[in-house]
């Protein structure tokens, strides 16, 4: 009964979407106000029905309803509470309803939020979405219905891939998703402006929030993804440029430009033509993303079960989305001229770079990617390109990114002083020289890249900070008017500032993690000992283990540091009985200085088990510098400026294009 | 600076970057991908030693043994019609299993024996391999349907 109910109601959510995605457009281009205003009713009542019908599957997960084809393949009475949960997006089916639910969360958060829109905007941009809700619940309905019956209903479900659960990877989806769909509402807001033919200030002080909002989603998603893959795929690892990984990280670089070009729009009223084609290519780029994963055409380390036939309906809306709203930019695209005019050296001009560079690196990256794919569609023979290829392209492009992260948040507006920043900046400069060439001296010459990396991380975390130290004139004026000034500077400068030296963090983890990683693999006896590091570690034996729904051998090593037993490594092989597969689970040890890491492997034979160790200095930098870039986003969109529904300058177009 | 010249900046600014980014993927390109073969294409084609590739297939049933170390495990790579040795030091993923989908990334040593540096099985055990599915079609061994 639930089922067929949640079926149902995602019928009407289609039928509600089509209403949503159509009468408002019509009613927008006739100033039909009783249609318009269509949009937000219809928006609010998607929502119901398309969450109603999400909570009915989950409530077949709870329950256990396994006439539910879905339920029987991804449940099991003996699973815990919490993954029969988060089983729910753990299929293709379920976790694409999760997709149109969040889509329609959007919906009617936009709704709610966007009062004080132009109606005609705002109908427009609830249309847009309406129309790509009701493409995607139409996917669900014609290719992969999550309410499917099974007769007869088995007694017992297959169970979840055991890999799926797990506290990281049951969060990653819907973060991502929240990224990914996020987008969608940039989106939406530039195809109306299209329409519309005007594109001001105000339009960028509506978008940047909510561009910003999906942005630290999706930056959160992928770490919680690459958290996932480092400590349960047990290769000690945290990135391995897969075709998967790449799919969502083009999406970020893109929605990182964005985010950038949106501020130019707002505050100088220029780029707005670029931001419009930026906007409509980021949510393209998460719809390949999409696309890339449902359908499995690449080979990655992280391929679900797919099916390519989903996937070619996929690539039709993709193409009908992205080749529509392309084609709509190309012919509405010129109205959209004007605007301030400004010279290269200015803080405009640092933008412009940022984003040429973040597209420049999204698109090598999307080569990089799709290149088996063109080059066995020729006849080219079966490639795959790996981390060396991203490593040759992305990491130099990034450079300059880096670079001019710093010296951009202090050039200003029109106009810019390049060499009294810089010289603003000697300081820094120096240090970052000092810092390279300390761990040149500590690490031999062999080090230079790594030692030139961590330099740049220098730039930038101290370079952030000595921007807000600048404008809150610290140790110029008294430290209570410093702090008085600090209070009152802008959250966004504040996010900024976190953001900007949280990827300084950020590099510093990637490059002490690679550059200085020690692995070890080797055969280890009851009572063995090795060194990795400064850590002695003593192998004590195995034992059996028995958890709720699998059972396994956990191994038990001692870590000795100078003498002091200072923890103990428990890594584990699990057999999950309902799924019938094995698990590794690594050990993990997080220090400040990195993390210590064991995988359990096969016994030999002789008593005797392969173990394997790694050291990872200071990997835990990474996931703690995207966390808070992350943060930095969120301070940043709390800014009273941005908050959303704060736009009421909206009353005074200052350019209006459409002549 | 006036407009024009500005333009122009930007447009230098511009070809100057796609420019450097061209280079730096078709020198990438030149340099950094592996191709893949099946055990049957690897006799036609005897790539030279030391290269890196991607061998992919089944893993033979019986195949699978460990060497004295005991930490190198040796196993052969079949399409059915030719085999391929493969050895790989460490710890292979929890769904390597013999009879199942398998690529190995690595290069031939002097022996002929592949060694393998990374093996990849996948997270799903219904999950083949594009490649190897492929690779097996062509030699009319699997005969699944697209969806394995």
């Amino acid at each position: 009964m639930i089922a067929e109910a949640g079926h149902f109601a995602l019928i009407l959510g289609l039928v509600i979407a089509f209403v949503q995605g159509t009468l408002p457009l019509f009613g927008a281009s006739r100033n039909n106000y009783g249609l318009m205003a269509l949009a937000t009713s219809s928006a609010h009542a998607q929502f119901f029905a398309v969450s109603l019908s999400f909570l009915c599957l989950m409530y077949s997960f709870l329950i256990s309803d396994f006439s539910v084809v879905n339920v029987a393949l991804n449940s099991h009475t003996l699973k815990p509470l919490i993954y029969k949960i988060t089983g729910v997006w753990g299929s293709h089916e379920g976790s694409m309803l999760l997709w149109v639910t969040i889509l329609a969360l959007f919906g009617i958060a936009v709704a709610i939020f966007g009062n004080n829109l132009p109606d005609t905007l705002k109908a427009r941009v609830l249309a847009i979405q309406g129309l790509i809700g009701s493409a995607f619940i139409g996917f669900i309905l014609l290719t992969s219905n999550p309410f499917n019956r099974l007769d007869p209903a088995p007694a017992q479900g297959n169970g979840l891939n055991p890999i799926l659960q797990d506290p990281g990877l049951a969060f990653h989806p819907p973060f991502l998703y929240l990224g990914y769909v996020g987008f969608s509402v940039a989106f939406a807001f530039a195809v109306a402006a299209l329409i519309e033919g005007r594109v001001d200030p105000p339009w960028a002080r509506w978008v940047r929030p909510w561009t910003l909002a999906a942005w630290c989603s999706l930056t959160i998603g992928i770490a919680l993804g690459s958290w996932w893959a480092y400590y349960e795929l047990g290769w000690g690892g945290w990135w391995f440029w897969d075709p998967v990984e790449n799919a969502s990280f083009i999406p970020w670089l893109l929605g990182t430009a964005l985010l950038h070009s949106a501020i130019v729009v707002e505050k100088r009223d220029a780029l707005k033509s670029w931001t419009i084609f930026l906007a409509i290519l980021t949510f393209s780029s998460a719809l390949l993303g999409t696309f890339l994963v449902r359908s499995g055409i690449l080979t990655s380390v992280h391929a679900f079960a797919t099916d390519p036939e989903r996937g070619i309906y996929i690539l039709l809306l993709f193409v009908l989305i992205t080749g529509g709203s392309l084609f709509l930019y190309a012919i509405r695209g010129s109205v959209l001229k004007g605007g301030g005019l400004f010279s290269p050296i200015s803080r405009e001009g640092a933008l412009v770079l940022n984003n040429l560079l973040l597209t420049t690196s999204a698109a090598v990256v999307l080569l990089g990617t799709l290149y088996p794919l063109l080059l066995d569609a020729v006849g080219g023979g079966k490639v795959s390109v790996g981390p060396p290829f991203f490593n040759a392209t992305f990491v130099p492009l990034m450079v300059p990114v880096l670079l001019c992260c710093a010296i951009a948040g202090m050039m200003t507006w029109k106009r810019a002083d390049l060499l009294g920043v810089l010289q603003r900046l000697r300081f820094v400069a120096l240090t970052a020289v000092i810092v390279t060439l300390v761990v040149m001296w500590l690490q031999g010459t062999r080090a230079i890249l790594p030692a030139m990396a961590l330099g740049v991380a220098a730039w930038l975390i101290i370079g952030s900070a000595v921007q807000i130290a600048e404008r809150i004139g610290l140790f110029k004026i008294s430290l209570i008017n410093s702090l008085k000034r600090a209070s009152g500077m802008p959250r966004a400068a504040w996010g900024m500032a976190i953001a900007h030296s949280a990827l300084g963090i950020f590099v510093i983890g990637v490059t002490a993690s690679s550059a200085w990683k020690i692995e070890m693999i080797q055969l280890m006896k009851p009572g063995e000992i090795i060194l990795v590091d400064d850590y002695k570690i003593t192998f004590l034996g195995t034992s059996n283990i028995k958890g709720p729904n699998y059972s396994g051998i956990q191994g038990q090593f001692e870590v000795n540091v100078g003498g002091d037993v200072i923890s103990m490594l428990k890594p584990e092989k699990r057999r999950y009985k309902a799924e019938r597969s094995e698990t590794t689970e690594a050990a993990i040890l997080t220090t400040l200085k990195g993390d210590l890491y064991g995988v359990l492997g096969e016994e030999s034979g002789v008593g005797a088990w392969s173990t394997r160790f790694y050291f990872n200095p200071l990997v835990s930098w990474i996931w703690a510098g995207a966390l808070l870039m992350a943060i930095g986003g969120l301070i940043s969109l709390t800014d009273r400026r941005l908050r959303v529904g704060a736009p009421k300058l909206a009353s005074k177009p200052i350019s209006h294009a459409a002549k | 600076m006036g407009p024009k010249s500005r333009r122009l900046s930007f447009i230098l600014i511009i070809m100057m970057l796609l420019g450097i980014s061209v280079a730096l993927v078709l020198a990438a390109l030149k340099d950094n991908i592996v191709y893949f073969y099946s055990p049957t294409e690897l006799l036609m084609k005897e790539p030279p030693m030391g290269q890196r590739l991607r061998v992919g297939g089944l893993v033979k049933q019986g195949s699978y043994l460990l060497e004295n170390d005991g930490i190198t495990s040796r196993f052969v790579i079949t399409d059915k019609k030719s085999e391929v040795t493969a050895t790989h030091k460490g710890v292979l993923p929890d769904l390597f299993r013999e009879g199942q989908g398998v690529v190995g990334e690595g290069h031939f040593n002097k022996n002929r024996i592949f060694e393998a540096e990374k093996v990849l099985a996948k997270h799903d055990e219904n999950y083949m391999p594009p490649e190897v599915a492929e690779a097996l079609q062509k030699n009319g061994v699997w005969k699944g349907s697209k969806k394995p």
